[in-house]
């Protein structure tokens, strides 16, 4: 349990420390980059974390920092460390055995008024083990030269309760990746996404809408007439129509007179 | 007046989709069945020698009366669930019936004959002890309620008070049995555990405490069990560690010391560990009860006993005896004793109450049912014969839940099955095929046909079609022969050799598996019991989880079911494979679950003899496959990288992914955890695995296609809020990818309160919660799109789905609460769906999927118009023609299964509760189906004449032309 709190502020320390290199301006390929040199910044960093090995047992090493900010608006912004030449040729190998690729991030919260608290739940939440991982097909990942796109998603309190990570193009079709150029940088986009709520029975349109169609109704000249001018026709044509039943009503042997 | 516009529009809107039962299709393709529930109380009618009534009261809060000749529902009431309905006591005197319901909280009097309430109290609060009929000069007048401190006494024809009294010290003596011999006194017994009984005597008339005195009695814990009035006012208790029966004068002032008699001085000894019983009757409460008791020293070891000038004498010992019980008729007291025959047969004889002697000829022999559980309560009824000897009746119930009734000499007269009234989960089967066709199939299926060569090939195939033309020419015969006679008597009984599918897939095996542990196989044409297993050793509380292994497709191998049995606190399971069709158990070797069971996964993969593979996951992750052949664990190595499945732990709110590695052991691949200090998961649902979906896409109004997002790995994960204010309340929705764990959408439903019913399917997925803020329950819909291409269309990957799809929500008001929701399913997916939802009021409802279609417009544009959608009205109709069971309600509905037909327009529902409704439903009506009074005769003779005047105009053409050639 010790052992894990003190790993656990070694990795802050760390990603504060990435933190502060990756700003010198090395990859900044968050969404938001043009807010995210703000001098304001509020927000607050937490690792993201990646393994890939070849023999698929999770070895987490760090990636890069994710800076979130809390408030109305939960900005998100990644600064990530470039891949070492060991690092490459390990994703190519794994990529050829069809390895998975896995991230993670700790449990945080986003809300800026739980600023306070939200450091003694870093602890926490190291300790509870609380951390989601993702994976994708590592071949895609290499194929898709390292553009991924990650979202985290929170709940209605801002805490992140997952996080997933997709490559575009997701499927493997084997194209051969020659040289070793475009595997330095991540190409990520990254995105935060809350609950969106949904929708209520809407009554007050509706109803609303009803009252407009009873006064277009309304102020229908033709809705104004009697119910004679409306209808004549209907009446004269029922008329004729009883007149000829009952002609057509005599005695047969008239009618075949007449014929 | 808005809303009667709103409500006009939408009955206008609604004209074109109407569908009802007709009057003369009821109960020509579904049937009921009513049930009451395990009996607690049982009395028969003594009141005329004619009467054919029995009442019930049942541990499902149910009060009913029987015709005890068939075994019918004269009536029945069903009182609210939970303790506040729950049937405390059951008395009966001439035509009335009392009853005590709500621990105490309700005093009824019913009218036998029809089940009319004749008068309703409400009692004072306190929790319900005892009840008994209190009787002055031969004539029953008032019921006594004895409460935790409180006796009140009420009148039997009004129900009104007659008096109220607090019992003395009632904080330290516990009262619990009441009783009155008809001379004007009430006697209220009360114990304080090891240190003595107290009794209160008092005055009918105006409550008033007449005597009250404690006894000695430091080896007494409960009166409730172990102690009987007899006698003329004798209290009689038996203790097992003293070995003793004690006795006490009650009305004598005199005699404090309660008397005690050694068991030993009577030659008997009460078995180890077993709490004996007293059992002593009083045919009727004005009277004083009989001297006579039973006493049960064993569970095998009843002994007829009588007090006599202060003497306990035994009158008969029935040694080896299951049950025992007293029963009068006018004034003959009989006892009725339930002895062991053989294996597999009881005997019950008749014994004179007074002398212990058996009354010739009254021997009813009772099978017990090989598949069935031991009896363990017997009622008696008597009464007196033509020739003024004692005949009886008896009622038999066992552990299963069976009620059996017999009559002398050992005819049953009817059985009911009231394991069905708490059904917890099924499954329905395809019968087999008949014989005959299953011969013509073995010729193609087996394997040794391959190597028999051409000729024994041919003779075979000769053989089998001349099987078939024999079939067919006995067919012909019995419908010439069934022709000739009236209709009414040809009754195909269903019986387990004479199951075969019908022509399209409508017959069906329904296998239900009841909370006793009683395994039902019923045909769902006529809901006859085709077969029956009760598994002993269940625990009360436990999880059932049905699983189809190998349908009937696969002859000659058999169907076969699992049903993993899971214990609630274990969290053990241990399965049970059988033959869905006969019932019988399989023979196949079964894993053994040492380990507590988290999930299990039918696999589509099959082995060599066609079963699906069935995946167990225990609480470290291991996998066992069942069945785990050879052949199988080579399968689950080739496709371990592609299984995977999903753990819930609700209490930590986590849901994990894992991965299925190549040696059966299982790896963490993702993980996604709520907090539970917002929210909790109530509930997580996937979709049917037997479910198709037709169309891929939409056509839209513009002729552009909108492509469902049709993810089969796809969860709905329900939350509720842990705050319950109604204004911060909410519903979670999560729609999570089982395979990546990627969360598809999240949305968040405010001030809603569960619980929460919902049904996921297709693209789609409909919700009801409770709003608690306009307090009305909300229907909800979420369609998922993948927009206007296809990323990937020829097969779906959730590994390879970049693009998250476009979800499509809208919400609608419905008028009635909801008991459960299911769609229907067909066999190609082609017709449309519709919803249906069970209501409290017992009706089910199938409303139109059309209703819930978020895309429903605002406003109406020529393009949605094209589309047949409906403009969108916030309240949901309901309409009784939609009301799928008419009359037939179903009380207390509790889930609706749904099973597609061979018929593509036919979808079977059975809807299960208190009662068992079986139906079919045409979401689509009857498209692909002749009506019934279809004119054959009509197009037939149209389709002749047309045929002739062809031939006829072709002659004359032909002539005509030979006559212009001559010309």
């Amino acid at each position: 349990m010790a052992t894990i709190r003190v790993l656990s502020l070694i990795l802050s320390v760390l990603s504060t420390v990435t933190l502060l290199w990756t700003e010198s301006g090395e990859c900044n390929n968050g969404r938001r980059s043009g807010d995210a040199v703000d001098t304001d910044f509020s927000g607050f960093s937490v690792p993201l974390e990646h393994s890939f090995e070849v023999d698929d047992v999770p070895r987490f090493r760090l990636r890069g920092a994710l800076q979130l900010r809390g408030g109305r608006e939960n900005g998100v912004y990644l600064s990530q460390n470039q891949l070492s030449e060991k690092d490459r040729s390990t994703l190519k190998d794994v990529a050829a055995v069809d390895g998975l690729y896995r991230i993670r991030v700790p449990r945080v919260s986003l809300q800026a008024d739980r600023q306070t608290e939200r450091q003694s739940e870093g602890y926490l939440t190291t300790f509870v083990r609380a951390i989601w991982s993702c994976f994708s097909p590592e071949c895609s990942l290499v194929e898709s030269h390292l553009s991924d796109v990650i979202t985290l998603h929170t709940d209605v309190s801002g805490y992140i309760i997952g996080i997933s990570i997709v490559t575009i193009p997701g499927s493997c079709r084997g194209v051969e990746v020659e040289d070793e150029v475009d595997l330095e940088v991540f190409n990520t986009t990254i995105s935060v996404v809350a609950p969106v709520t949904a929708p209520v029975p809407e009554t007050a349109p509706y109803i609303e809408r009803m009252e407009q169609e009873m006064e277009k109704k309304g102020k229908n000249p033709q809705e104004q007439k009697s119910f004679f001018a409306k209808y004549w026709y209907l009446i004269l044509g029922g008329a004729v129509f009883l007149m000829a039943t009952s002609s057509a009503q005599t005695p047969p042997g008239g009618a075949r007179e007449q014929s | 007046m808005a809303w009667l516009v709103v409500r006009l529009a939408i009955s206008v809107s609604l004209l074109y989709t109407a569908s009802a039962v007709f009057e003369d299709q009821v109960g020509k393709f579904d049937w009921r069945q009513q049930f009451i529930g395990k009996v607690r109380f049982a009395l028969f009618d003594t009141h005329s020698q004619a009467s054919k009534k029995l009442l019930v009261a049942t541990d499902k809060n149910v009060f009913a009366s029987l015709n005890s000749r068939t075994g019918d529902l004269f009536w029945r009431h069903v009182d609210k669930i939970g303790p506040e309905g729950h049937i405390d006591a059951l008395l009966m005197y001439g035509q009335d019936a009392v009853v005590v319901t709500g621990n105490g909280r309700l005093l009824r009097s019913w009218e036998t004959t029809v089940g009319g309430l004749k008068w309703e109290t409400v009692l004072d609060t306190g929790s319900f002890q005892a009840a008994a009929l209190v009787g002055v000069q031969d004539f029953v007048k008032y019921v006594a309620v004895l409460k935790k401190s409180a006796i009140s006494l009420h009148d039997l024809s009004s129900g009104s008070q007659i008096w109220v009294e607090n019992l003395p010290d009632s904080d330290t003596v516990q009262y619990q049995t009441i009783y009155s011999g008809g001379n004007g006194l009430v006697f209220v017994f009360g114990v304080v555990p090891n240190s003595h009984i107290v009794i209160v005597e008092y005055k009918i008339e105006d409550g008033e405490i007449m005597r009250k005195k404690s006894v000695e009695a430091a080896w007494m814990s409960s009166l409730e069990s172990s102690c009987t009035v007899i006698s003329s006012g004798i209290l009689l208790c038996v203790d097992q560690i003293t070995q003793s029966l004690y006795t006490l004068q009650l009305q004598s002032a005199e005699q404090t010391e309660i008397r005690q008699i050694h068991l030993q001085t009577l030659d008997l000894e009460v078995a180890s560990g077993f709490q004996p019983v007293l059992t002593s009757t009083q045919p009727n409460p004005a009277q004083p009860p009989l001297s006579e008791f039973f006493l049960q020293l064993s569970p095998d070891h009843h002994i007829l006993l009588q007090l006599k000038d202060g003497l306990i004498a035994p009158l008969r010992d029935f040694n080896p005896s299951y049950l025992a019980a007293f029963a009068t008729s006018g004034e003959r007291t009989v006892a009725a004793v339930m002895s062991p025959k053989n294996d597999t047969a009881c005997s019950i004889n008749l014994f004179s109450a007074d002398t212990g002697r058996r009354h010739l000829d009254t021997t009813i022999i009772y099978h017990m049912d090989p598949n069935g559980g031991k009896p363990n309560r017997l009622y008696v009824h008597a009464f007196l014969k033509k020739d003024d000897s004692v005949g009886y009746r008896v009622m038999v119930q066992t552990e299963d839940l069976t009620l059996t009734f017999l009559q002398q000499p050992g005819r049953v007269v009817w059985v009911r099955e009231e394991a069905l009234a708490d059904v917890v989960t099924m499954e329905m089967v395809d019968l087999p095929f008949t014989g005959t066709q299953a011969e013509l199939e073995g010729e193609f299926g087996k394997k040794a046909a391959i190597q028999d060569g051409l000729l024994p090939m041919v003779l075979k195939r000769l053989s089998s079609q001349f099987i078939l033309l024999q079939a067919w020419l006995a067919h012909l015969w019995k419908l010439f022969y069934d022709a000739r006679k009236p209709r009414s008597s040809v009754k195909n009984e269903v019986t387990i050799d004479t199951l075969s599918r019908d022509e399209f897939n409508l017959q069906k095996m329904m296998v239900m598996v009841t909370a006793s542990g009683k395994l039902f196989g019923i045909d769902s044409k006529s809901g006859t019991i085709l077969w029956k297993q009760y598994l002993e050793n269940i625990q009360p509380d436990s999880v059932f989880k049905l699983i189809v292994q190998r349908t009937t497709a696969h002859f000659p191998h058999p169907p076969q079911c699992t049903l993993l049995i899971k214990n609630k606190d274990t969290g053990l399971g241990n399965l049970y494979v059988f033959n869905p069709i006969f019932g019988k158990k399989s023979q196949i070797s079964v894993p053994a679950l040492p380990r507590p069971v988290l999930q299990t996964l039918l696999l589509p993969v099959i082995d060599q003899d066609y079963a699906k593979v069935l995946l167990l996951i225990d609480d470290q992750y291991k996998v066992t496959a069942f069945p785990s052949t050879k052949n199988v664990l080579q399968q689950l190595q080739d496709t371990a990288s592609s299984i995977f499945f999903y753990l819930v732990d609700s209490s930590q709110g986590k849901l994990s992914g894992f991965r299925l590695r190549k040696d059966l052991s299982t790896e963490l691949i993702w993980e996604v955890v709520i907090p539970t200090e917002v929210q909790k998961i109530v509930a997580i649902k996937g979709k049917r695995a037997n479910e198709h979906v037709h169309s891929q896409g939409r056509v839209m109004g513009d002729r552009s296609v909108l492509y469902k997002y049709l993810n089969p790995n796809l969860l709905a994960v329900i939350t509720e809020s842990t705050d319950t204010h109604q204004e911060r309340s909410f519903v979670g929705i999560f729609l999570i990818d089982g395979v990546t764990g990627r969360i598809v959408h999240e949305a968040v439903q405010r001030k809603a309160r569960g619980p929460v019913h919902f049904v996921h399917s297709e693209n789609w997925m409909v919700y009801v919660y409770w709003n608690s803020k306009f307090r009305r329950n909300e229907f909800s819909v979420l369609e998922l799109f993948e927009g206007a291409e296809l990323y990937n269309s020829t097969v779906f990957s959730s590994l390879d789905r970049p693009h998250p799809p476009q979800v499509l929500q809208q919400s609608y008001i419905f008028p009635a609460p909801i008991s459960t929701l299911e769609a229907t399913l067909t066999e190609k997916g082609i017709t449309s769906r519709h919803l249906l939802v069970g209501l409290p009021s017992g009706n089910i409802l199938s409303l139109p999927k059309m209703f819930l279609d978020p895309r429903r417009p605002e406003v109406v544009s020529e393009q949605s118009r094209e589309e047949n959608l409906i403009p969108y009205a916030p309240e949901m109709p309901i309409r009784e023609e939609w009301f799928i069971n008419y009359n037939q309600t179903v009380s207390r509905i509790r889930g609706i299964h749904t099973a597609p037909s061979g018929l593509e327009s036919t979808c079977l529902v059975v809807a299960y509760g208190l009662d068992i409704y079986q139906t079919r439903v045409f979401p689509s009506k009857q498209f692909d189906v002749l009506k019934d009074d279809y004119d054959y005769v009509l197009i037939s003779s149209v389709l002749f004449g047309l045929f002739f005047a062809t031939m006829i105009s072709k002659r004359l053409a032909e002539v005509k032309l030979l006559n212009r050639a001559w010309r």
